[in-house]
């Protein structure tokens, strides 16, 4: 009974997608492609960004609310390297390593000693947010900065039916793909991703097995802010950022994991796919009621699978 | 062993290697110490329980707020004063609803942003959208309104437990306020509401400085007993029960999430009068009422006074307040954020139990040396 309702909401959302599909390509099919192919680039973002908070709260239960803050500490120093060198590799590394090294000292300096108390993690998160945000302010002021890729790369592609597409962004799409593709190969078939996953299962049995899981937490956190302050350079480099964008990016992740499911990466990406192209969509064809789609979609999933699409039984 | 976190309870899961909980929720509040021996304690007429749990501390503590606007210039009776009086209530229903539900929400801003976007909307404003309604009609209106949001908050957010509720509730707020940014034909965008009309009522003007003390004193007066009460009557000891082991509660027959959600609905209350009061004393609301900072703040004043006691946010506000207003003597005018920031930092980091709880271990301290020295073995 319960699975038949199931199936009758997911037909009907399929329907209302299909429908609005047929509705909306005859009259503007530029528009309708270039919505899905900024939904996808804005996934990609977003899975840069989700994957890393959702293992690290998988791994050791640490709800990184931070995590929109090292997105835009990583973009700006990022920016500054660049600055500063000249070259846009050197400044994408920077946003890179800066971060990871910030959530390695993190974890060895203040997370692992209130290993298992979550809601005290979480706030002691919120109060860096709150401190990272206004000492960026203090820093760099309320201007809007910007990355400058190479010229070989932010030109656009001629697609068909919508024209040119910036290539910025489809090379951003790649990168998103090939660090998914990276962390699978990662935490698949490597020994240490292997401890990961077990850790994600049963902490207690990985330590009591003898291996050394603050070594495996560190390492994990320091992937994950990397990887947020990769996701904040690379978006650096297609719009400009500026104070209060860590807000917004933080929701995004937050619904990307809600609606994914925490803890699982596969479920990031799903997330991601999903609210990128809601997002995308909301904002070309309701822009007032942009951020109304997406919460429902959260709502949706939260009403009918409140542990996430592929998120374990909490 | 997974247990303790899948218990839903906020306390922190204990596993093997993890340290005592150090963000302890409040026990079961016990019953009022009494005066004396129980022997001298009982005279021929026998005062009501609630007026024998009165003491004079709090008599000292109710005189002096209601003396305090006599003595003070009206910058600390209305801005200091009456502020410190409304966000404190606002912070109470986050406080009630950790303390004794175990639920920490972060939308509880949102609820009183609510409640104040419906009065502005439906009230009088210098904004057109107003619909100019009588006053009382919008109040009457804005209270249930936010209420119900806070309900629906409750119904969406108790599906998952612990540590999600606060990533639901952050997401439920943060959508709202991008919600009344974007769209300018109901919540009129980025300014939303200006000059929002304060009600004048019997011959007074509710926005000057005494009068709006005294209707701040009073619903933050009311809302502190309702939580005094509700802790102690039988859906108050249930919700505890439910904070502690909902398994439990629930194999003993007691529907959890319905308890949950009624804690959502009571402190959507206690959070719409305090919007009401907030969107009177500011006599505007906007996205920036209901930003993630305002969202934090709550929580930061919640967690500074201490989850331990319905007392504690009140005392938060009046630190949070204080600093605000007098911290940019001190420091930098544009560093308030990060003082109030590496404050509540300092707090969950070294006193998770906020101010409540550093001023109980040294009462404990006192205590035990004074039991000591009391040859009967104190109380």
């Amino acid at each position: 009974m319960a699975r038949a309702w199931r199936w009758l909401w997911i037909v009907l959302a399929v329907a209302a997608v299909l429908a609005f599909a047929v509705w909306q390509i005859p009259q503007n099919p530029g528009k309708f492609v270039f919505s899905l192919l900024n939904g996808a680039t804005l996934a990609g973002i977003y899975f840069l960004l989700a994957s890393g908070f959702t293992l690290v709260f998988g791994l050791m239960r640490n709800v990184n609310l931070a995590h929109g803050s090292m997105y835009l500490l990583g973009a700006y120093i990022g920016w500054v390297v660049w600055d500063r060198t000249d070259v846009w590799l050197l400044g994408v590394a920077a946003g890179f390593l800066s971060m990871a090294v910030l959530g390695l000292l993190l974890q060895i300096a203040v997370f692992r000693w209130m290993q298992g108390e979550d809601m005290r993690q979480t706030m002691v998160t919120i109060g860096l947010s709150i401190v990272l945000a206004d000492i960026m302010l203090w820093v760099f002021g309320g201007l809007a900065y910007q990355l400058d890729p190479p010229r070989l790369i932010s030109t656009s592609v001629p697609i068909p039916v919508v024209g040119g597409y910036s290539t910025y962004k489809l090379i951003l799409l790649a990168v998103a793909i090939a660090v998914g593709v990276l962390l699978w190969f990662f935490l698949a078939r490597t020994r240490i991703g292997m401890m990961i996953r077990a850790g994600v299962d049963d902490r207690g049995m990985l330590q009591a097995s003898g291996t050394n899981v603050q070594l495996v937490f560190a390492l994990t956190f320091a992937v994950g802010a990397g990887l947020a302050g990769l996701a904040g350079v690379l978006n650096g480099g297609e719009e400009a950022f500026k104070p209060g964008e860590d807000v917004g990016v933080l929701l995004g992740a937050l619904l990307v994991v809600i609606v994914g499911g925490m803890g699982s990466v596969v479920g990031a990406a799903v997330g991601s796919a999903l609210i990128g192209v809601i997002q995308a969509f909301g904002l070309a064809y309701a822009p007032t009621y942009s951020i109304v789609f997406t919460f429902v979609a959260m709502a949706a999933v939260l009403a009918f699978r409140p542990q996430g699409i592929l998120g374990a039984k909490a | 062993m997974s247990d303790g976190r899948r218990a839903g309870s906020l306390a922190p899961a204990r596993t093997a290697w993890s340290r005592p909980a150090a963000l302890k929720w409040p026990a079961p509040p016990a019953a009022p110490p009494r005066l004396g021996t129980p022997g001298a304690m009982a005279p021929a007429r026998r005062l009501p329980e609630w007026l024998a749990a009165i003491r004079v501390r709090h008599l000292v503590v109710l005189a002096a707020l209601i003396a305090y606007p006599f003595v003070v210039p009206p910058f600390f009776t209305f801005q200091i004063g009456g502020q410190t009086l409304t966000l404190g209530l606002i912070a109470l229903s986050l406080t009630f609803l950790a303390g004794y539900g175990g639920i920490v929400s972060l939308a509880q801003m949102t609820v009183a942003g609510i409640a104040g976007y419906v009065y502005a909307m439906l009230g009088s404003s210098g904004t057109p959208l107003s619909s100019g309604w009588p006053w009382w009609v919008a109040a009457l209106l804005a209270i249930p309104a936010a209420t119900l949001a806070a309900t629906l908050i409750g119904w969406l957010s108790v599906r998952t437990e612990g540590i999600y509720t606060i990533m639901i509730t952050l997401a439920v707020g943060m959508a709202f306020y991008f919600l009344v940014h974007q769209n300018y034909s109901i919540f009129n965008g980025f300014t939303g509401f200006q000059a929002v009309r304060a009600p004048e009522a019997f011959g007074v003007h509710w926005r000057d400085p005494l009068p709006f003390y005294f209707l701040a004193l009073a619903c933050a007066f009311g809302g502190y007993l309702l939580v005094k009460y509700i802790a102690r009557a039988p859906f108050g000891i249930a919700l505890q029960g439910t904070r502690d082991n909902p398994r439990r509660m629930a194999a003993l027959g007691f529907n959890v999430k319905a308890h949950r959600i009624a804690a959502y609905a009571l402190a959507g209350l206690l959070a719409a009068v305090g919007g009401l009061l907030l969107v009177w004393y500011n006599a505007l609301v906007s996205p920036g009422s209901v930003d993630t900072k305002a969202l934090i703040n709550v929580l930061i004043i919640a967690v500074l006074g201490g989850f331990a006691h319905p007392i504690g946010p009140f005392i938060g506000a009046a630190i949070f307040v204080l600093l605000q207003n007098f911290a940019i003597d001190l420091i930098d005018r544009d560093r308030f954020n990060l003082v109030i920031g590496g404050m509540f930092l300092l707090i969950v980091l070294f006193s998770p139990d906020g101010l409540l709880g550093w001023w109980t271990r040294l009462r404990r301290r006192f205590e035990t040396a004074d039991a000591r020295s009391d040859p009967r073995g104190g109380r």
